[in-house]
């Protein structure tokens, strides 16, 4: 193949997921304001606080070491580079041989040691006590993770995204109880990873139920700009997999510049429904307590075993 | 794919059976329980009705008909008014805690996936492959009915298994003939409802609907 329109999609595609993952995260909050009834935030808001975190001064502590400074860029890399192995706008592009599934698991992974390392570098309780927690969640939702891809993986004969939505967009349609399982499973391990309401409470103020604002409370600035425009983009790259596994039609080959429009189309109201329905889910649950997360997140793991075993069971 | 339509619809269907078999064993509180109960009725319905459909056997339909009217609606509106005058609604203690019967309820469904796997391969229905989901659907409904100390949730546990194992007739044979399956409905409906007189006596003998205290029950 050659790898000019492949390169030019590739570029295309990260450029459009880092600038369009704050506008994802600003329809989440404007559909949540709606059904709480209370007046909603401009959908544009989290470019405006980006914009305001990148102009003030950065304040950091005496005793913080370099994995404290390294941190926000490490957690921007990775999810910038995650959204450029998945499938977003186009399969086939130059960068999704670099890493399948798993690698991609990984990648999530490095973030996640390295908020946990930085939250504990500065010493503070809520750092120490919200790393252990975020730890505690990472550790038992990556596996539900694995499996939910897994079983994906059994019915494409692949572990590659790529060839994944090739098969699952591409052959006649047919109905398969294994993914079903598998996309329940991945809804919960998606509000768990992304500290989402029935695990963690995006918006809350208080330290002691804290979880994923409890890592991040000691940064400032362009730092925490960069963090919150992270944890955006791995909403939009968790939800484009989710995308990429369970409904992958509209979406287009590489170099195929006629494909795009209908693409982009198509990922625009996909993602304005999974907004819609993100925020729906958060108004209807109430946070768990934390002991219950493990038995929440235990039941997305058996949910994806299930689904890995109705697919051999049934063959579909 | 080499399966119609049809069978996948049935797939799906009998996959939903086991989701709710799973949600039941997570289940605290029992008026949840009922309702799954009612939702797990419907799928077998829905199955039944569609396998009926395929199949051209009439007398499916009947049974479709039997079991909407009897496990969507009367059953369960039984067990509400039970619940209700027994004042039960509030959540349930289990033997094992919740996350460890899950996993033993993943052992029960590969034991009975790798059980009816060589059935699956040699029969010739259209609906071979739901065996081990009506077979898992079952061993968890047991389980179900192991783990659980309150009377309610085991009776719900024992309706469960009712409903595994109609799917599996369905599965394996194209349901039973239809006298078999009157008098297994009959049976269903009275047995609610002695079961509902019985709750009342153990009640009233224990105070509680915990019947471990049975094991104390002697002759004097």
């Amino acid at each position: 193949m050659s790898y000019g329109p492949g390169i030019a999609f590739q570029i295309l595609q990260s450029v459009f997921v880092v600038l369009a993952a704050p506008l994802l995260m600003g329809w989440v909050n404007q559909c949540r304001a709606w059904l709480q009834n209370r007046s909603a935030p401009s959908i544009l808001l989290p470019y405006f606080t980006l914009a305001k975190l990148f102009h003030k001064d950065v304040v950091m502590a005496r005793d913080a070491s370099p994995i404290f400074r390294i941190t926000p860029y490490v957690l921007f890399g990775c999810m910038w580079l995650a959204a450029g192995i998945v499938p977003v706008l186009a399969t086939d592009l130059p960068f999704a041989p670099a890493a399948d599934i798993i690698a991609l698991v990984g990648v999530f992974a490095l973030a996640r040691v390295f908020s946990a390392l930085a939250a504990m570098d500065i010493g503070t309780a809520f750092g120490g006590l919200g790393a252990r927690r975020e730890m505690l969640i990472g550790f038992l939702a990556e596996p539900a993770m694995l499996m939910t891809l897994f079983t994906a993986a059994f019915i494409s004969g692949s572990t590659q995204l790529t060839t994944i939505v090739d098969t699952l967009a591409h052959r006649e349609f047919a109905l398969y109880p294994s993914l079903a399982f598998a996309a329940v499973a991945f809804l919960m391990v998606l509000l768990a990873e992304n500290a989402r309401i029935p695990i963690d409470n995006p918006t809350t103020h208080l330290e002691l139920t804290m979880v994923h604002e409890a890592l991040i409370l000691e940064y400032s600035a362009r730092h925490l700009a960069l963090i919150e425009w992270a944890v955006a983009i791995k909403l939009f790259a968790y939800m484009t997999i989710g995308f990429a596994l369970f409904i992958p039609w509209g979406i287009a080959d590489a170099g195929d510049w006629s494909a795009l429009p209908y693409a982009f189309a198509a990922l625009a109201g996909k993602l304005a429904l999974a907004g819609a329905g993100l925020a729906l889910i958060e108004t209807l649950l109430a946070k768990l307590r934390l002991f219950l997360a493990p038995e929440f997140l235990s039941t997305a793991f058996l949910l994806a075993v299930l689904g890995m075993l109705t697919h051999f069971l049934v063959k579909g | 794919m080499g399966i119609p339509l049809l069978a996948q619809l049935v797939n799906v269907l009998a996959a939903f059976l086991l989701l709710i078999a799973f949600a039941m064993l997570s289940q605290r509180r029992v008026l949840t329980l009922i309702h799954l109960l009612a939702w797990q009725g419907a799928a077998l319905a829905a199955s039944t009705a569609i396998v009926a459909w395929s199949t051209g056997q009439t007398h499916l339909y009947y049974s479709a008909m039997l079991t909407v009217l009897l496990k969507v609606f009367l059953i369960p509106w039984v067990l509400h008014q039970l619940i209700n005058r027994l004042f039960v609604r509030w959540d349930i203690e289990t033997l094992i805690n919740i996350p460890t019967t899950m996993l033993i309820g993943i052992g029960l469904v590969i034991f009975a996936f790798s059980l009816a796997a060589p059935i699956s391969q040699m029969a010739t229905t259209l609906t071979r492959s739901t065996l081990g989901i009506a077979l898992a659907s079952v061993l968890l409904s047991f389980l179900m009915m192991i783990v659980r100390q309150k009377a309610v949730p085991q009776v719900i546990g024992f309706l469960a298994m009712e409903n595994g194992l109609f799917l599996a007739a369905t599965s394996a044979t194209y349901g039973m003939p239809l006298v078999v399956e009157l008098g297994v409905a009959l049976d269903v409906l009275v047995g609610t409802f002695i079961f509902g007189i019985f709750f009342f006596h153990i009640r009233e003998r224990f105070d509680s609907l915990d019947i471990r205290h049975m094991e104390k029950l002697k002759e004097d």
